[in-house]
């Protein structure tokens, strides 16, 4: 069943960038005391006056990272990604409902609580993690993948 | 003072691990999430590397008192499993089969000036509206 893509499997720098996403949780979570949870920031940033400016600079943060990457190694990042405009439509919804309901997304749940040993957070990650893989075996016996 | 420079550079740092790690390319996350196709298994390195590193840390902390830029530690006090965790979590789940986008490289993908990633923003903040409005 699992055929692995050795082509386009990246392990190391998948795991200098995991390593990198940590040290960015762990500096967040010493200097302001919070999660860094992408989906709760950006909500938050929409619904609450507090910590609002930190979430706009952190979201900012998120931008620059890869501009400075990009600019100081002169490297081009591939970005591919279907191109049905409707697709993203409803996506976009899904994920800005679901993370606000759900209280959280791949940072959140993923690697803040699952870091935290919060059961929660592990039911949230197995539970998205099979709707999505769910999800694209269905996309692909309907053609779009 | 200190608390918003930290926050610019933890974003800053985040933003560049998403992109080293390849998280930032919508079409790696679907070969993840294809595990009857051409399996990528990319993405456990980078949660498992991000866990890894980051687990003695909150162990180690969880008897502070306080952060250094802020009068106290936020952490979550809700430990149920509902069925709202559960539902969110699957309507996300299906958002981010569909097209291999969360929150966090969806943003960081601005800095590639993609016009669809930018229309999936929208879309989701759009999302965040319409739940925080209906109180959901």
């Amino acid at each position: 069943m699992f055929k692995m893509d050795l082509v386009n499997f990246t392990p190391i720098s998948a795991l200098i960038g995991g390593l990198i996403i940590g040290t960015a949780v762990v500096l967040f979570f010493v200097s302001t005391g919070r999660l860094a949870g992408i989906s709760g920031i950006l909500s938050s940033t929409i619904e609450k006056k507090e910590n609002r400016f930190s979430n706009i600079l952190f979201v900012i943060g998120l931008v620059l990272g890869p501009l400075t990457y990009m600019i100081s190694l002169k490297k081009e990042i591939v970005f591919s990604i279907i191109s049905s405009v409707p697709l993203i439509i409803i996506g976009g919804l899904l994920v800005g409902i679901g993370t606000k309901i759900g209280s959280g997304c791949t940072s959140g749940h993923g690697i803040c609580g699952i870091s935290r040993f919060s059961t929660r957070s592990i039911f949230a990650t197995i539970t998205f993690m099979i709707c999505a893989i769910i999800t694209v075996f269905i996309m692909k016996i309907l053609g779009i993948y | 003072m200190y608390n918003k420079f930290f926050s610019l550079l933890s974003g800053i740092i985040f933003g560049i691990g998403l992109t080293i790690a390849g998280m930032t390319n919508p079409a790696k996350i679907v070969a993840f999430l294809n595990i009857t196709g051409e399996w990528d298994p990319s993405l456990i390195f980078v949660m498992g590397g991000a866990i890894v590193f980051t687990a003695p840390f909150f162990y180690l902390l969880r008897n502070k008192n306080k952060p250094f830029f802020s009068s106290a530690f936020q952490l979550p006090t809700n430990t149920k499993i509902d069925r709202k965790l559960i539902f969110g979590s699957s309507l996300f789940g299906i958002g981010w089969g569909m097209l291999g986008l969360c929150p966090g490289p969806a943003i960081s993908s601005i800095a590639f000036l993609q016009p669809l990633s930018i229309l999936f923003i929208f879309s989701m903040i759009a999302g965040f509206y319409f739940s925080i409005f209906f109180k959901l």
